[in-house]
């Protein structure tokens, strides 16, 4: 009989030791022991912390604090905003619609929304907002080009070449530089308006300005109240036909009211009452047989 | 009979489990060592699409990723003799190889030596309902083999149907699909010692593992030292173990005949120990760094020292001349070798075609023992080296070690037992239950 406790000596791994190896040779058990182990542990301890509510208060406010502290840092704050490209007025628009306290930290703009703002304005094509570095908000602004001048139903304003309203204007003396347009949807066709005024250069001291009419058509209004009717195609041909007739028989110079050339084989003259009824008395007047 | 058949398919199912997880252990439980490997398995499929490679005797599908050896302990004659001593030198082996193949086992495979084994030929024979062999007629002939009374106390450890015959022609390797009348088959059945058996499971459960299957050790060590044309043309394999000695007569790739002797190297080691007086340490290392079986004129002139720590002087500086050490040790090895040849000679060994004779196991190491063993054996012998197989170290590639590579492939690539046959349809205990099964798939 053998001595029932092992000798000392033994190499033998003992049971518990054994099955220990064995257990930690077990995949799913290692797994379990290296990550979802310490996983849990953490989860625990961070639930048991953050169990109690003054400790929540706490943490959030130091967090808040280290937040604030980082943000109102002098290499994140906003001092100033500059505006390239906008003229003066516009430049008072924009620091009207985008109201900030200067210094602002960087954090606290929201350049979108600030962008945003500044390319509502009627006035501006488009802005692009960055922070400079050295704490400066840059607001570049492409002002609309005003091209023409636009009567409507609430008054004059300036468009640009798409059609924008830029600005309300008071009186037409104050843009007396700018040709005018008028009549339902005259400022969406600005361009056609610009290539009218173009052909009509020859005449142009002569032009009150062009009225469009019935959204269709484009009509010449020239002082002495006098209108050239265009047609709805090829209003510029037909109206360039209109100069040189003007030019060759001094056509608008006589005492017309209207050329119709709405028609383009037709072309039509309407002429002033007071001419008409001289015409027909110079027609009706018997012509006197000089007897020799 | 039918409990025989459940117990051997639990652990061929077992088995199957095993490689289906990929890792299964090798343990052979020797009188001298316990070895154990880990085996991985990582399907066939990868050296196929290899042009000019072929399935390399079934060594291409598995490869050793750990492999430990510890001394045996509490084993005797290839049976174990203490459990406490023997669970815990498994326990070692098993652990080492877990940690040098770093995954952990579940499924073991063992194998031992000893616990005398013996072989029974079997024969039965049918006549076939059709005219075309199917597997249920080769389940019934197999059934029909008439099973000697091999004892009290005793268990099957292998039954391989290692022949059959249909009407004239003998020497089918497999009869399904073939025409005949008549079906007769011959079976080769190894019963061992119950209580070895039950020993080694229970110390396997012991170490939480489970038991996916038993081999005998003779037959494994010649499943890895004999090559093809050996075992094809009839070859017997002497694996010279500590405690036992095996013997296994291979033929047509079937064991035919598997026997062990009880008496081995652990018991040269005795002889020395008690002829020189020392201890059986001593004794162990002087027979392996200068034993021999013959001896020659140089060996009287070459001393040996044998130190001792008995405090004696006179003791502890004795020499002895190796001629006097190749005295103690060759009557002994005489023994075993004619011990074989007379087991040899009562299987009908000489009656084999061709009459090999392979020495492998850790005595096979003795210089000189291929001339003594073919004055005693015949002429026909060689030293066996397991053969090599995938990731095993170098140190375990020893004549020693063939019986645990000869488990690999025993795991691998298994022979056809009897229980891998289904049962016949007419010994079936629940065949009513299949009836009703077959009805439900048929109207379902």
């Amino acid at each position: 009989m053998q001595p029932i406790k092992p000798q000392p000596c033994d190499p033998a791994p003992s049971r518990l030791a054994y099955r220990y190896q064995r257990l930690m040779l077990t995949p799913l058990f290692r797994l379990t022991l290296r990550v979802f182990l310490p996983f849990l542990l953490s989860l625990a301890v961070a639930g048991i912390y953050l169990s109690d509510a003054d400790r929540r208060d706490q943490l959030a406010m130091a967090v808040g604090d280290l937040r604030n502290s980082i943000q109102t840092r002098p290499e994140f704050m906003v001092n100033v905003m500059a505006i390239d490209g906008a003229s003066r007025t516009i430049a008072e628009d924009i620091r009207e619609v985008t109201p900030i306290d200067f210094p602002i930290s960087s954090f606290d703009l929201d350049l979108e929304l600030i962008q945003q703002t500044v390319a509502e304005l009627p006035a501006v094509a488009r802005a692009t907002v960055r922070i400079k570095p050295g704490g400066i908000l840059q607001v570049s602004v492409t002002e609309r080009d005003p091209v023409m001048l636009w009567r409507s139903r609430q008054g004059l304003a300036t468009v640009d070449k798409a059609g924008y309203v830029v600005r309300p204007v008071n009186s037409r003396s104050a843009r007396a530089d700018l040709p005018l347009i008028a009549g339902d949807g005259a400022e969406e066709r600005v361009d056609e308006a610009l290539a009218l005024y173009e052909a009509a250069a020859p005449i142009a001291d002569r032009v009150i300005g062009l009225v469009r009419v019935g959204k269709r058509r484009w009509d010449v209004v020239l002082d002495r109240d006098q209108r050239i009717l265009l047609p709805e195609e090829d209003a510029v041909t037909a109206l360039e036909r209109v100069i040189a007739l003007g030019h060759s028989q001094d056509m608008l110079a006589r005492d017309l009211v209207a050329v119709d050339m709405r028609i383009a084989e037709r072309p039509t003259i309407r002429i002033a009452e007071r001419a008409m009824e001289e015409w027909w008395r110079i027609r009706q007047t018997p012509v006197e047989k000089r007897e020799e | 009979m039918t409990e025989l058949y459940e117990t051997q398919r639990a652990m061929r199912n077992m088995r199957k489990a095993a490689m289906q997880r990929g890792v299964v252990a090798v343990l052979d439980v020797g009188t001298s060592k316990i070895a154990c490997l880990v085996l991985r398995f990582d399907g066939t499929d990868r050296l196929n699409e290899v042009e000019g490679i072929g399935p390399m005797a079934g060594q291409s599908g598995f490869r050793v990723i750990g492999a430990a050896t510890t001394r045996s302990r509490g084993v005797k004659f290839g049976e174990i003799h203490a459990m406490q001593e023997t669970e815990r030198a498994i326990r070692t082996a098993i652990q080492a190889a877990q940690k040098m193949a770093k995954v952990r086992v579940d499924h073991v495979i063992a194998c031992f030596g000893g616990a005398e084994p013996r072989s029974y030929g079997l024969d039965g024979a049918i006549e076939l309902e059709g005219h075309v062999v199917t597997e249920q007629d080769v389940a019934r002939v197999l059934a029909a083999c008439d099973v000697p009374d091999y004892g009290e106390g005793r268990e099957v450890l292998h039954a391989q149907p290692v022949n059959f015959a249909l009407d004239h022609r003998s020497g089918l390797s497999d009869p399904r699909g073939q025409m005949g009348q008549r079906l007769t088959t011959d079976m080769h059945m190894l019963t061992v010692d119950e209580i070895a058996v039950q020993n080694l499971a229970h110390c396997v459960k012991r170490c939480d593992l489970e038991l996916a299957g038993i081999a005998s050790s003779p037959y494994v060590s010649g499943l890895a030292s004999l090559v093809e044309d050996e075992q094809e043309l009839g070859a017997a394999c002497i694996d010279l173990g500590g405690g036992a000695t095996g013997i296994s007569i291979f033929l047509k790739k079937h064991m035919i005949y598997a026997d062990s002797v009880r008496m081995g190297g652990d018991h040269v080691t005795g002889d020395i120990s008690m002829g020189l007086q020392v201890p059986t340490a001593t004794a162990e290392r002087i027979k392996t760094f200068f034993g021999g079986v013959v001896a020659t004129g140089m060996d009287d002139r070459d001393m040996i020292e044998l130190e001792g720590e008995t405090g004696d002087w006179e003791h502890d500086r004795r020499t002895v001349s190796r001629a006097e050490l190749i005295g103690i040790m060759r009557p002994r090895v005489e023994e075993i070798l004619e011990e074989v040849r007379a087991r040899l000679d009562a299987a009908g060994f000489e009656y084999l075609p061709s009459q090999q004779i392979v020495l492998t196991g850790g005595g096979s190491q003795i210089p000189g023992l291929d001339g003594l063993a073919s004055r005693i054996l015949g002429q026909q012998v060689r030293l066996g080296r397991p053969m090599r197989v995938h990731g095993l170290p170098q140190a375990v590639t020893g004549p020693a070690f063939a019986s645990a590579v000869g488990m690999c492939l025993f795991a691998t690539h298994p022979q056809d037992e009897w229980w891998d046959f289904d049962l016949p349809v007419e010994r079936y205990p629940v065949r009513s239950i299949r009836r009703a099964v077959r009805w439900f798939k048929d109207n379902w």
